[in-house]
């Protein structure tokens, strides 16, 4: 937690520097008030006590009042001040921080988990700031100087006085012990409530046809139970705690008299006055040193779970990258080319290599694909060229460079990457197929219509609303999943690199549109070097070279023709698709 | 989900009917009437203890304070009987003995004689007291008697030594310095002048105190108890309502609405509703009860007090109220500059990838300083605003307070009231004061309490799916011979657009029917018909002869078996998944379905076999959650089936196993198979080709090739070629 407050700046230390004082002078002032408030009672119960004296008093009473008012809204402005420019500032440092995180880090963090730490946990370090630079600083404050000022004026209340803080923190120290680790349980059975709801929506139509609404039901209802009780336990426990806290406060006051009303009684004549004056400024003292320590408690409870966001935090800003950009920027004397010189692979964590000793060459305008079962690691193998990872052993080399030695951006101006699942960003159409910068001049409207017309969008597109312009919701939900694939790949398109790269960005398009969608882009893209991932047969079947991949190694590559003669692995899976005619027949 | 609003407060979500939304709540809370009531009955009780104590205590420090200034009077008296002794007439009765006295010295005797004179001969009475007083301690001797008050006797000596502390103190007897003197007096006076506290009175205010003390947390313990178990009740009885709720609408709802939305009324809604409702009706209750009895009491005591301390609090209390207002705009522009900025992380987080390949960093970066600014400045703001309730509210407090004091102190002069009076207004104003914030606090919560309860009720308003108790008809599962009929069947979502027009089919048992299209034709909603999840607009869908207008939808869901392509898993083990809610079956039958299916192999090598669970990032591929379902599939044994197959993202080789457990399962089964791969239905007796909702031809494959349509077209696609 510490560490994060190093990135204070100039302005939010001064600004702290500013509360600290203020919250000094305005603690100074409201320990002042009891003393008006005590003389102000006095004037009223002496006779002869004029108008004026009182009024005087209310005056400096009222006077204090107002200074620790404004003291306080000030110190609420900087406090607000640096509590959101700080944690404005630790979400553009986390914000950074992911944006030059490779693959590897993201899938390690997982998307969702980045998304929480960079928005609840830094509310979560937001409102500690906020609270903190008014209590955390006021609480501790305030419980000394208050001490301080009742420390000479009597054993007897202190001992009581103290005896009521430590049953208030034995209080809250229990409660926390024991509800605490409840706590952490109730958000787990939330998170319970909410997957079983989830089941029970997404499945709901194997649900009905197994007539299992009963069997869901019960399993609903184990969680709920569970949740229920464990909110129960929690609240009562926490039942106790507000009562306590009452007779605590208000016990203090009537102690404190019933034990004056005793000293008063056994001292001479002439300290009574003293002592009473003094058991009623200490009862309001009292009053301030508990409610200080009731604001440290507070503190405490926020504390841990600040504390956790923080270090979720640090864990993000800590983090290596992996992947390091290199500096080259310049001409490369081939155009178009992608090389794979002995490359091997493995995720740095993992003992198994899932690529082993790769070797291809493809030439510019060539279609190079790739094909193999799940986890035979052609995503893998594509996803080296843009570095979402890189070779454990081996090179990577683009048009005869070492990916590795390329500036990002150089390198990221040659390709065009489509996923297999197409990412949409809020905008419109046109937004999203402009997406991103590459180093030639802004793509014109011309270009993106084109583009649309080579990835078959044009269609759907022109039927939208406001049609190139049309709105895209967020996560492109407003768009079907083949209508995304489509835009996706039309943005690569837009962006006219030399090498495209599709990973696996066919399988959501049925075969007609597969077809014709390859058909167009060939013609409009001669030039450019195609890297295609695919499940479909149908897909590669044309492709200048096809690389067989199984278990991380390469066992085949030809053409389709010579693959269906000379390697097992590819007949296999041509088979499982077409029966054998039809592979004759293509 | 973070809590909307929190302990800074948000802006409040505003309710279409409050009113109406309230009535409903607490119509829906009759079951805990009970308890509800005592809960609410002793939140009063409590506040009204509360209204109590202040006026005791002002009585207990009236208790000490009478026991502090000196008994004077005693003094006085003593005095008095004094002087009685000091009169001519008593001194010169007294002359005789003096003279004659040994224990008077000649000087002592002549002074006295002198003494004598001066007094006889002035008539100032104060300086014949003061020469009297001048005279030694020996004539003093004969000169006073012991002195009798209150039943004690004050001896001479003490006297005198009285007489000479208190001639020096003149009227200064409340000042320090006399009371020092005081403490000086003889111990047979000072035993009469000390004041002593009424202990016994003391004692017996403090218990009654205590006992409100303690009756008043009592209270409101079981008041919280009560609320606590009310409110999670309730939220119980509400998930369980919502959890039953989704069984019985029909399936329409559910593709109309978003899965979130309904998660978020199970989870956030009931939460905010049984939050709020534990901490805020109580506090409502007692601060209303606290605010009522606080004017009625100041009423009662002083009006002109009352109005004063009632103007002062509401001349800050509208100052606060305005700056709620102005603040209202800023919270709800925070919670939108909050969602916009949560909304951008997502997207960039989740295409991470395409960002970077795209060169997109700086934009995003660029983009998200604005959004990331622009929060910032709401935030900013609204944290401020919200930051000034508490101070404003103690500074009301303390202005009711020195308003009461100054008013109160006028009255006191012009004898209006006592000083009793001002003493209990002091309390008054703060218990004022107080609720008032409370009571703002809580109606904030219950109007969010009221928006969301609108969405659970919504919810559970819902209409549902026909009720079926009419029904009479049964089909037994054993004896139906698998035989299906649909008789022009006309269907649309919207019942204004239909979709299907018309359609008229016989299958035959045993049969097997593929439905094909592209992506979005509409397919499924041939399994929404052929479970019943839709009801047709017109004609009639026949199982063997019998409408399925009379049969219910359990017993038409009892004849199918179906296997759809997202793999629905739930959180649990292998065998649970398998065999999921039919009872009696035993491990053995399991693995047989397992064998059948080919996935007894791989379960063999998970850790624990069948007891294995299956999480999100498990070890299980997607092929293999098809074939566990498969074998689910495979224990429901129907004579229909509804197969829906496998996409990609399986990998080939188990592609190859699911699809030969999927041909086990259509054996003697009058099967429908949603296609996506052509080569594994060119057998099929019956082909339906469907685009854009509609079935567009039918027929079996050499029909269909020769009629080059549709589906000839889509057939020969798979085998066009790129750069052809």
């Amino acid at each position: 937690m510490l560490k994060l407050f190093k990135d204070f700046t100039k302005k939010d230390l001064l600004y702290i520097v500013i509360c600290l004082t203020l919250v000094v002078f305005q603690v100074w002032l409201e320990l002042k008030m009891p003393d008006y408030m005590s003389s102000i009672t006095r004037l009223v119960q002496t006779e002869g006590s004029t108008i004026k004296e009182i009024a005087e008093q209310g005056f400096y009473m009222l006077s204090c009042a107002f200074g620790s008012l404004i003291s306080a809204i000030i110190v609420g402005y900087f406090a607000a001040n640096v509590a959101s420019s700080f944690s404005a500032s630790l979400r553009g440092l986390i914000f950074g921080k992911v944006q030059n995180f490779g693959t590897e880090e993201i899938k390690k963090f997982s998307t969702s988990s980045l998304i929480t730490r960079t928005t609840n946990d830094v509310t979560q370090i937001e409102m500690l700031i906020g609270m903190g630079l008014q209590m955390l600083i006021k609480a501790p404050i305030m419980a000394v100087w208050a001490i301080l000022k009742i420390l000479n004026k009597g054993l007897e209340w202190s001992i009581l006085t103290a005896c009521c803080v430590l049953v208030l923190l034995i209080t809250i120290g229990t409660l926390m012990i024991i509800v605490l680790p409840r706590f952490a349980k109730v958000q787990k059975l939330i998170d319970k409530i909410n997957g079983v709801t989830r089941e029970n929506l997404s499945g709901i139509r194997v649900i009905r046809a197994f007539n299992a609404e009963k069997y869901q039901s019960n399993r609903f209802e184990d969680v709920n139970s569970n949740l229920t009780n464990m909110q129960l336990f929690n609240q009562r426990c926490f039942a106790v705690m507000m009562p306590i806290m009452n007779i605590i406060m208000h016990g203090l006051t009537l102690g404190i008299y019933l034990i004056g009303a005793y000293l008063i009684n056994a001292a001479n004549i002439s300290d009574k006055i003293t002592l009473f004056s003094n058991m009623v400024v200490f009862s309001s003292y009292g009053m301030q040193v508990i409610s200080s320590f009731l604001m440290l408690a507070m503190i405490f409870m926020m504390w841990p779970r600040a504390n956790i966001s923080a270090k979720r935090i640090n864990e993000v800003l800590d983090e290596e990258i992996s992947v390091v950009e290199g500096e080259f920027t310049g001409e490369t004397k081939d155009i178009g080319t992608v090389e794979f010189k002995n490359v091997s692979f493995k995720y740095p964590d993992a003992d198994e290599y899932l690529l082993k000793n790769i070797s291809f060459k493809v030439n510019k305008g060539e279609t190079i694909a790739f094909i193999g079962s799940t986890g035979s690691g052609k995503s893998s193998l594509i996803n080296l060229v843009p570095r979402f990872y890189d070779a454990t052993d081996g090179e990577v080399l683009v048009d005869g460079v070492n990916v590795k030695e390329y500036s990002a951006e150089a390198l990221n101006n040659k390709l065009g990457y489509i996923p297999q699942k197409a990412v949409m960003f809020t905008g419109t159409v046109k937004s999203n197929v402009s997406y991103g910068e590459n180093a030639k001049k802004e793509i014109t409207d011309k270009e993106i219509k084109q583009a649309i017309k080579v990835a078959q969008g044009t269609d759907f597109v022109e039927k939208m609303e406001g049609k190139y312009d049309a709105h895209i919701a967020r996560g492109g939900t407003n768009v079907s999943g083949g209508q995304k694939q489509r835009l996706a790949i039309a943005r690569a398109i837009a962006r006219n690199p030399e090498i495209y790269i599709f990973d696996d960005s066919f399988s959501a398009l049925d075969y007609k549109t597969d077809a014709t969608l390859r058909k167009e882009l060939k013609k409009y893209t001669k030039d450019a070097t195609n890297m295609i991932v695919a499940q479909r047969i149908g897909t590669i079947i044309n492709a200048d070279k096809i690389i067989v991949l199984d278990n991380g190694e390469c066992v085949g590559q030809g053409t389709h023709k010579e693959l269906l003669k000379s390697c097992d692995v590819y007949k296999e899976i041509a088979l499982s698709q077409l029966s054998k005619e039809e592979l004759e027949n293509a | 989900m973070p809590r909307p609003g929190g302990p800074r407060g948000g802006a409040p979500e505003k309710s279409k009917d409050f009113v109406g939304s309230m009535k409903k709540l607490l119509s829906n809370l009759k079951p805990w009437r009970i308890l509800l009531g005592l809960a609410l009955i002793l939140a009063m009780a409590s506040a009204i203890l509360a209204l109590i104590s202040p006026n005791k205590l002002s009585d207990l420090t009236d208790t000490i304070t009478k026991g502090i200034s000196p008994n004077t009077e005693v003094l006085q008296e003593i005095s008095k009987k004094m002087s009685a002794n000091f009169t001519e007439e008593k001194m010169r009765q007294k002359i005789p003995a003096i003279m004659t006295s040994s224990a008077i010295s000649n000087e002592e005797k002549q002074l006295f004689t002198e003494t004598m004179t001066t007094i006889s001969s002035t008539d100032n009475k104060e300086d014949a007291t003061k020469l009297m007083l001048s005279l030694p301690d020996s004539i003093m001797n004969e000169l006073l008697e012991d002195i009798n008050i209150e039943g004690k006797t004050i001896s001479i000596k003490d006297q005198i030594e009285m007489l000479k502390l208190t001639s020096k103190m003149g009227d200064k007897t409340k000042t320090e310095e006399g009371l020092k003197r005081i403490d000086q007096l003889p111990k047979s006076i000072y035993k009469l002048v000390k004041p002593s506290i009424d202990m016994k009175k003391v004692k017996s205010i403090a218990l009654f105190i205590g006992t409100l003390y303690l009756l008043s947390a009592i209270f409101s313990y079981i008041q919280s108890f009560s609320m606590a178990t009310v409110s999670n009740k309730f939220a119980k009885s509400l998930r369980t309502r919502i959890s039953k709720k989704i069984n019985t609408l029909p399936l329409k709802y559910f593709d109309t609405h978003e899965t979130g939305d309904v998660l978020s009324r199970v989870t956030n809604d009931v939460d905010t509703i049984a939050m709020n409702l534990n901490q805020s009706l109580a506090s409502l209750v007692s601060s209303v009860t606290l605010f009522i009895g606080s004017i009625v009491m100041m009423f009662t005591t002083n009006w002109i007090m009352a109005i004063t301390a009632i103007v002062a609090s509401l001349i800050g209390f509208s100052f606060m109220f305005l700056i709620l207002d102005k603040s209202q705009k800023y919270f709800a522009k925070k919670q939108e500059e909050l969602g916009n900025l949560n909304g951008y992380i997502e997207e960039i987080y989740s295409g991470h990838n395409v960002v970077k390949a795209y060169n997109g960093t700086k934009e995003a970066i660029k983009e998200f300083s604005d959004l990331n600014t622009k929060l910032y400045d709401a935030n900013r703001k609204s944290q401020f605003l919200s930051g000034l309730m508490q101070p404003i509210m103690m500074f009301v407090g303390n202005f009711g307070y020195v308003a009461v004091c100054i008013v109160g102190a006028l009255l006191v002069m012009n004898n209006h009231i006592t000083f009793g009076v001002i003493v209990a207004f002091m309390i008054y104003v703060r218990l004022f004061t107080n609720p008032l914030s409370q009571i703002a606090q809580a109606m904030t919560s219950l109007q969010s309490t009221a928006a969301a309860s609108e969405r659970v009720f919504e919810f559970l308003e819902e209409v549902e799916m026909k009720e079926q108790g009419a029904i009479t008809k049964h089909l037994d599962k054993s004896k139906v011979k698998g035989e299906i009929e649909f008789k022009h069947v006309k269907f649309g979502y919207d019942p204004s657009r239909t979709i299907i027009k018309d359609f008229s089919i016989k299958v035959k048992p045993g049969q097997k029917i593929a439905i094909v299209g592209p992506t979005g034709a509409g397919k499924t909603t041939m399994v929404n018909l052929l479970m019943k999840f839709y009801e047709i607009n017109d004609g009639d869908i026949l199982i063997d002869g019998v409408s399925t207008k009379e049969l219910t939808r359990e017993n038409i869901h009892e004849l199918f078996c179906m296997v759809l392509q997202d793999t629905w898993l739930f959180e649990g083990t292998i065998g649970e998944n398998i065999k999921f809610n039919k009872e009696n079956v035993s491990e053995k039958e399991v693995w047989e379905a397992c064998k059948t299916v080919g996935v007894d192999h791989f379960i063999k090598t998970l850790p624990g076999g069948l007891n294995a669970t299956i999480g999100d990032n498990d070890s299980v591929s997607q092929g293999q959650k098809q074939l566990f379902t498969i074998a689910r599939g495979m224990l429901e044994d129907a004579p229909f089936l509804i197969l829906d197959e496998a996409t990609s993202n399986v990998d080939t080789r188990t592609e190859e196993l699911v699809q030969k457990a999927m041909d086990k399962l259509t054996i003697g089964r009058t099967s429908f198979i949603i296609a996506h791969r052509l080569s594994t239905i060119k057998n099929a007796d019956l082909i339906l080709v469907m685009n854009e909702g509609n079935i567009i031809e039918q027929g079996n494959h050499e029909t269909l090739m020769k009629k080059k349509g549709f589906y000839a077209d889509l057939y020969n696609s798979q085998f066009e070629m790129t750069g052809e």
